[in-house]
């Protein structure tokens, strides 16, 4: 009796098939964790003092310091600059890739092709960084050019990746009967892209576009090591600054690159989530 | 073939083969298949899924290149001509509308790519739309229509650039039983209309014999047999024709004198009746025939009844009932009867019972 | 019907069906390449090429103010592992290379554990929640892994610092009287490290919960199994792709990490990364620096290929 007693007092709390006990403490520690280092770091971009521990009520300040610090300016300019480029590029030639890999059988050499576009995912980047700085610094010894053209051409290599994934997921789940018909009603191939493929790429074209945009705007490994003197980004600005004293300056030009980035992932979930 | 008779050919396959794949793992989806189809026919292709016969109409839209022979538009050899060059369309299975397009952009489509000008293209439009009755939803766009909506935008499409030849896959198949019926009526409504040749593929039997002209029953990537729909169900030449369409009743008999396509058949209860007998049949004995349910009775046992045998189930459809007599082989024999109002309960299983066959009734198979 | 198209007549073609069929296929595979060059000539010069090049620079010289001389030498190779005595040439293990290869890969690991003990319950939790809300948790789950890796690692190093949150709410509390020394420890770089990739286990854990038959727990519940049993023998099995992809995603970049032990180790907790840098600035030993960057290029395709390979095993098993 005692037993039976006990176990309807158990059962009072219906048995769920789907908990695991603990779990749910362990997610939301995880997504405070996630979290949580983030706020104070906003926080105190707005702190008139010039500590990041001590808060001493809130001003603009550094963000008008930042705004006005020519570094900085540079700094955002050509990152700015480099990621416009770099994801304009690269978006392009991934959208290529992604039409001479999707939808037709499989031909020989398209797994190199794969693993060629996916090589900088995959290869840790400060030895894609180090290898970058070998050849540049050739090219750069042999043209006594020391332009952002070797930055450009660096991230527009490694943003391919980015970019080719929405697009060619896009192209996937696209109806190839589409095309068919397309071709079924007089239009020729140059027409059938540019009046079906094309408008019905566009979303994916976009995703990639700005994952590539936040990637590079986003690089601190690979530029640190391409890049020539003068040449800063935001990011490696940033890295050089940590070595030294820090003030909220720091802070609020993280908080916008947080932004920027926080934007332009938001932008691309709800794209992506709309139906083809 | 027959291309004598019945009008000048629309399209006409000449000794088409279709392999997919090489060395090994190749697949042979059709095997020298020639099939001449007329103009202004309604034109059935019908068989399971992968007997070729959406091979044979991608071929014909030219998606597909055949690895030999060549497709005839109106005596012209078309198959080095991509899709786009044509006169032919098609209303895909999963009707393939543009979903960034309206309605009415889905059915211009073909008229631009064509370049015709602003004024006829408007044109057009309009009476496509009143022919298959969508006027009020031309703003739509495709994706808040229905079903049978996208299915008429399909054909509207299909057909606004006037083709020689309209190409129909399965284009019923995604619709419920009710719209079927409608849209079977309707494209035959539309195909009388136009005066364009359609060639329509199907796995559905009853489609085929409701819709076509003719019919071409296919199997394993051959053509197997082409006739009018009574032609197929009546008279099935082949084992493959005879069980793929309606049910039949196959049995054992000897071919005893074969005369102009008409023969005396005995069979094993030792009785001789009349059947149809194929094209370059010879009378040498062993042959199989079919009959079919409803042309057989079910009879008191007597002089007058070609079979006898044991009445072993009766299953009542409602409309008509189905008697399984055992003749003492490995399948029952079928009869399928009209209910009559009061002849309930004039058999029951366990009975003797005779079978008699109508006359011309039975059909000889090529085998 | 009043209009009537005009199509071109059919030109007679010349080839026979074969030939067409075959000059179709032809004609389909280099469009396909003439498609791909382009992006595959910029990955050529800036990716794949420089790699090659790499690879014959570990076998050259170094150069006495960074760069290389043009003669072969192992040289590179060699001073990965072992060292050479100023003094009197002897050989002994280059002491300072093994630690650091060592912490790399036990910060890997430890990174990789405590990544997976905190992302299949949080991917499990995701899983768990209605079809509505589901994509906002996933949502919150990719922005950080979208957000500047080196913010993430800073803000990190502003709540361990010995000035930081974390010290003074302990202080406040009186748990202690001095600060804790986190940073620039190997904890703070496997801390920074599990918070900058954790997003990379939670998310491939989770697409192979969200393909979960949830029937199949019911089904082990109705055999008698406890929670634990049917975690261990009926979810963690069906979900090992997940957790298998997770790892390697996290191990992968955790081996090759130089932003966050940069920051977070602060020159003192070097990993394999830093290592390398330090060959190509102070240490102005490029052949090394390349040597080096060929080896945790080898370990993380190695690392890959057992992914690949474990991932195909179960596909072949399967059908």
């Amino acid at each position: 009796m005692a037993e039976l007693g006990m176990s309807s007092a158990v059962t009072r709390r219906a048995f769920s098939v789907r908990k695991m006990t603990g779990f749910t403490a362990v997610a939301i520690v995880c997504f405070i964790m996630l979290y949580a280092p983030l706020l104070p770091l906003v926080a105190y971009s707005f702190n008139s003092g010039s500590s990041i521990a001590l808060w001493e009520g809130f001003s603009w300040r550094w963000y008008e310091a930042a705004w006005r610090n020519e570094l900085v300016q540079d700094a955002a300019f050509r990152s700015l600059f480099v990621a416009t480029l770099a994801s304009t590029f690269a978006t392009a030639l991934a959208t290529m890739a992604a039409l001479g890999t999707t939808r037709t059988r499989a031909y020989r050499g398209l797994t190199a092709i794969y693993a060629m576009i996916n090589q900088p995912l995959m290869v840790p980047e400060i030895v894609t960084a180090v290898a970058l700085l070998i050849v540049f610094a050739v090219i750069k010894t042999a043209t006594n050019y020391h332009g952002l053209v070797y930055l450009i051409t660096a991230h527009t290599a490694f943003c391919i990746p980015f970019a080719y994934l929405p697009i060619r997921a896009r192209l996937e789940g696209m109806d190839i009967s589409l095309e068919t018909a397309a071709a079924d009603l007089y239009a020729t191939p140059w027409k059938t892209f540019r009046r079906v493929t094309l408008p019905l790429l566009w979303p994916g074209i976009l995703a990639g576009a700005m994952l590539a945009f936040v990637i590079s705007l986003d690089d601190v490994v690979i530029t640190e090591f391409v890049k020539s003197p003068g040449q800063d980004t935001l990011p490696t600005y940033m890295l050089g600054q940590l070595r030294r004293v820090i003030t909220p300056e720091i802070n609020a030009i993280s908080t916008v690159l947080l932004t920027v980035s926080a934007v332009m992932v938001t932008f691309f979930f709800f794209l992506n989530r709309k139906k083809m | 073939m027959n291309s004598a008779k019945g009008g000048p050919a629309a399209v006409q396959a000449l000794n088409v083969s279709k392999v997919f794949g090489e060395g090994d793992s190749a697949v042979v989806a059709l095997d020298n298949v020639s099939v001449n189809i007329r103009q202004n026919e309604f034109f059935t292709l019908l068989g399971p899924s992968g007997c070729g016969k959406t091979t044979l109409l991608r071929l014909i839209a030219g998606f597909d290149h055949p690895s030999n022979g060549a497709i005839l538009l109106e005596g012209e050899d078309i198959s080095g001509l991509p899709p786009y060059q044509r006169p032919v369309n098609t209303v895909f299975q999963s009707y393939a509308l543009f979903p960034h397009m309206t309605v009415a952009g889905n059915i211009a489509f073909g008229l631009e790519m064509l370049g015709k000008s602003k004024p006829e293209i408007d044109a057009t439009v309009t009476d496509m739309l009143r022919l298959v009755q969508m006027e009020e939803l031309k703003d739509r766009q495709t994706s808040q229509i229905s079903g049978g909506q996208q299915q008429r935008v399909a054909l509207a499409r299909a057909l606004a650039p006037h083709p020689k030849v309209l190409l129909l896959d399965e284009p019923l198949s995604a619709l419920d039983l009710k719209l079927r019926k409608e849209m079977q009526i309707e494209l035959k409504r539309l195909q009388h209309e136009t005066g364009i040749t359609f060639i329509f593929v199907t796995h559905d039997q009853e489609e085929a014999l409701t819709m076509s002209d003719r019919i071409a029953v296919m199997s394993a990537g051959n053509i197997l047999q082409v006739g009018t729909p009574r032609d197929i169900y009546d008279h099935p030449a082949e084992r493959f024709v005879a069980n793929f369409i309606g049910e039949t009743n196959f049995f054992q008999a000897e071919l005893v004198s074969v005369k102009k396509g008409a023969g005396k058949i005995k069979l094993a209860s030792g009785k001789t009746i009349t059947a149809t007998v194929p094209d370059g049949l010879v009378a040498n004995g062993h042959i199989t025939a079919v009959v079919r349910p409803e042309h057989a009775r079910i009879v008191e046992p007597g002089a007058s009844s070609t079979l006898v045998g044991t009445l072993e189930n009766i299953v009542y459809f409602g409309t008509d009932t189905h008697f399984h007599v055992a003749l003492g082989g490995e399948e029952a024999f079928i009869v399928r009867m009209q209910n009559a109002r009061d002849d309930a309960g004039k058999f029951s299983t366990g009975m003797n019972v005779g079978i008699t066959i109508d006359a011309n009734a039975a059909q000889v198979l090529r085998d | 019907m009043t209009v009537t198209a005009t199509h071109e007549g059919p030109v007679r073609p010349t080839k026979s069906a074969a030939e067409v069929a075959a000059d179709a296929t032809q004609r389909d595979i280099r469009n396909c390449w003439l498609l791909c060059a382009p992006a595959l000539i910029v990955l050529l010069c800036a990716a794949s090429g420089p790699l090659a090049i790499m690879l014959m620079y570990s076998f050259l010289k170094a150069g006495d103010y960074g760069g290389v001389l043009w003669t072969f030498s192992t040289e590179g190779w060699f001073s990965v592992f072992v060292q050479r005595d100023i003094f009197d040439e002897t050989l002994s293990l280059a002491d300072a290379h093994v630690s650091i290869f060592w912490r790399s890969l036990k910060l890997s690991i430890l990174t990789t554990l405590l990544a997976l003990c905190l992302g299949f319950p949080t991917a499990y939790f995701i899983a768990m929640r209605p079809l509505q809300t589901r994509n906002l948790w996933l949502f919150l789950i990719t922005i950080p892994f979208w957000t500047n890796l080196l913010i993430r690692t800073f803000a990190i190093m502003e709540m361990i610092r010995n000035h930081g949150i974390i010290n003074s709410l302990l202080k406040s509390i009186g748990v202690i009287d001095e600060p804790i020394q986190m940073l620039f420890t190997d904890f703070s770089v496997m801390l920074g490290m599990t918070y900058v990739y954790l997003p990379l286990m939670v998310l491939p854990i989770y697409a192979s919960m969200e393909k979960f038959d949830f029937r199949l727990v019911e089904a082990g519940y109705d055999l008698y199994a406890s929670r634990f049993r049917v975690l261990r023998r009926i979810i963690i099995p069906l979900v090992k792709p997940g957790i298998i992809a997770g790892s390697i995603l996290v191990f992968v970049p955790s081996l090759g990490a130089y932003v966050t032990p940069r920051v977070l180790g602060g020159g003192k907790r070097m990993m394999l990364g830093n290592l390398i840098e330090l060959q190509f600035g102070q240490g102005r030993n490029w052949p090394l620096g390349a040597a080096l960057s060929i080896t945790l290029l080898v370990i993380v395709m190695a690392a890959l290929l057992i992914y690949v390979r474990s991932v195909q095993r179960r596909d072949g098993g399967h059908g």
